[in-house]
């Protein structure tokens, strides 16, 4: 029937045109397989072609010392899209990442300093706030089977509530913190690497990615992880225990948004409950322009890292160009957009 | 006569007022295909989801190997040997087919890297996914490590299927195999069904395709208004003698209207 050979099509005069469209989409195909199979390489080849672009109109940029300043810079937002990357790949969106931080430093801060509780302690406490906050987000997503946008969206404004009551709006400053808690500024400590300074928020960042990408390739966790992103009911069926998978993602972003506090301590040098506004939403353009999909369940995990590191190369190319910081803005925008136009192409594969 | 491996008896389930199962029963034997057909709304999906542990009977019994069974969710099933294929498949797209395979009993390296640090065994996962393929004839699949949204429809059924058999289940359960393929494709699929059934694994086939029932089925369950209305061997009826024993427009010999 429909399975028969139909010779007329074969022969129709326009089997030429057809070819040569066939020819061009062939060429595009490849490259849509190419990114489909790696989708890391989109924002390897942005950062790697925006490096070079600013490398040859912005003076000093391709210092040691410029670049590593970039990393010092992406450290914190870095780590924080650490902690968003494991819920997007649950195809969730976790707004409550910044809101979370900011109130975990200052639990930190406050702990050690106005209640004289030991500073390990206080960071243990912190951590465990962290997983805390995972938790609330992980049930109410599970349990009550709220989206997680609308979760987050509700728990951003309690954090930022409990951080303005918990802080009383005010700053611990960096002398306060010198003389009674330095180990909470660690962090924000430099040493140098043939000619470039970083910091210990640099290494902390990096160790965070590569101990989830061990976690996401390596282990049954990780595999388990990206198929309820991708298809959780496949992934019921298959035998997953899908609310437990995505407690655990929960649980885990928030203990890495609590390290990623104890990081920003250092690279703001105080204790500020108004610092980090907009932490939630540059961790998810790191994420996006990373090449995570929003959809879940595809992407890799050191795409974020690159996403945070395009991001910290763009403000630092232009501000080195003398151009307006409204054009940093600007071109964020369109990276974030494209970003998730290419996702969208490449995921037309599947159909 | 052996006695059946996995069998039912009087299942009720009632969803409100709408009763999908009334007292239904079911008979699986050792080494053979049984198909299960029934119109839309028969009662048959219901039935399938009670044996495989998505649904709870309200009431009836199941006995596997003789022995009373009560299946909490498709996790319990599984575990006492019966591997369902979904229509949907639940496969996992955007991963590989060795995941695929391996899902939710994956495979750890043994001492310390696997005890301590979860880690998995990818080389030996991979070794056994390809053997499992390659024993079904599916070979022509290239890597094992593609993703399984590359492949065509055909192939990812074999894959399903493959996954099913490879873990030494009891009965695997096939709903609507072919529903979704091509002509070509339909015949690579039935032939993976003979060959799981050389192995000894009973299979259930859930089948709208009457052509394809006729041509693997050792036995048909007609299924009808919630209840098993009768088994009839394909050798002695046509498949219009099915078609009308399903819709009701005739009734089978031996069975009071």
């Amino acid at each position: 029937m429909s399975d028969t050979p139909d010779p007329v099509v074969a022969r129709n005069p326009s089997e030429t045109v057809a070819s040569f469209d066939h020819h061009s989409r062939g060429a595009l195909d490849r490259v849509q397989h190419f990114l489909h199979r790696y989708p890391t390489m989109v924002p390897v080849i942005v950062l790697v072609l925006s490096v070079a672009a600013f490398g040859l109109i912005a003076p000093n940029f391709f210092s040691a010392f410029n670049l590593s300043l970039i990393l010092q810079q992406v450290a914190v937002v870095g780590t924080l899209a650490a902690a968003q990357s494991l819920v997007v790949l649950t195809a969730g969106i976790d707004l409550s990442v910044g809101a979370v931080m900011v109130m975990v430093s200052v639990i930190m801060g406050r702990l050690s300093v106005e209640w004289g509780i030991p500073v390990p302690i206080s960071i243990l406490i912190g951590l465990a706030v962290g997983a805390a906050t995972g938790a609330l987000n992980g049930a109410l997503v599970t349990r009550l089977k709220l989206p997680p946008f609308i979760t987050t969206l509700g728990t951003w404004n309690i954090f930022l509530a409990l951080n303005y009551y918990l802080s009383n709006r005010e700053t611990i400053r960096s002398q306060t913190l010198d003389a009674e808690a330095p180990l909470l500024k660690f962090f924000g400590e430099r040493f140098t690497l043939g000619g470039a300074v970083l910091t210990y928020g640099v290494v902390l960042m990096i160790i965070v990615f590569a101990v989830l990408w061990y976690a996401l390739y390596q282990t049954a966790w990780g595999r388990r992880v990206y198929a309820v992103g991708d298809d959780p009911e496949a992934a019921a069926l298959a035998g997953i225990q899908t609310k437990r998978v995505l407690m655990s993602v929960y649980v885990v972003s928030g203990i890495i948004c609590a390290l990623a506090a104890w990081s920003s301590i250092g690279r703001v040098g105080s204790v500020s409950p108004t610092s980090f506004f907009e932490a939630n939403l540059e961790s998810i353009t790191a994420v996006v322009i990373g090449g995570i999909s929003l959809f879940g369940g595809r992407g890799s995990i050191l795409g974020p890292l690159i996403g945070a590191l395009i991001v910290g190369v763009f403000n630092s190319g232009l501000r080195l160009a003398g151009v307006d910081v409204l054009w940093q803005l600007f071109a964020t925008g369109w990276l974030i957009i494209v970003a998730v136009a290419i996702d969208q192409w490449i995921r037309k594969i599947s159909s | 006569m052996t006695e059946p491996l996995l069998s039912a008896r009087n299942l009720v389930k009632r969803y409100g007022r709408v009763t999908a199962m009334d007292h239904a029963d079911f008979d699986l034997y050792p080494g053979e295909i049984l198909a299960v057909i029934g119109d839309n709304g028969a009662g048959k999906s219901s039935l399938i989801k009670a044996i495989s542990g998505a649904v709870q009977p309200d009431e009836g019994e199941i006995r596997l190997d003789g022995k009373p069974v009560s299946f909490a969710s498709p996790l319990e099933a599984r575990r006492a040997g019966i591997e369902t294929v979904y229509q949907t498949l639940a496969l996992s797209p955007a991963l590989s087919i060795s995941d695929n395979m391996f899902m939710g009993r994956e495979i750890q390296r043994p001492g310390f890297l696997g005890k301590w640090l979860g880690m998995l065994d990818k080389p030996a996962m991979d070794a056994f996914a390809r053997q499992k393929l390659s024993e079904l004839g599916l070979m022509t699949i290239q890597n094992i490590n593609q993703p399984v949204e590359t492949l065509s429809g055909g192939q990812r059924q074999g894959v399903a299927v493959a996954r099913a058999a490879a873990f030494g289940s009891r009965v695997i359960i096939l709903d609507e195999p072919t529903a979704a393929l091509g002509v070509k494709e339909s015949r690579r699929v039935l032939d993976l069904i003979l060959d799981v059934r050389s192995r000894g694994i009973p299979i259930v086939l859930i089948s709208h395709n009457m052509p394809h029932v006729f041509e693997v089925a050792d036995r048909i369950h007609i299924h009808r208004l919630g209840r098993r209305l009768c088994v009839i061997n394909p050798k002695d009826h046509t498949m219009s003698d099915a078609v009308a024993y399903m819709t009701g427009a005739r009734v089978p010999e031996g069975i009071a209207a």
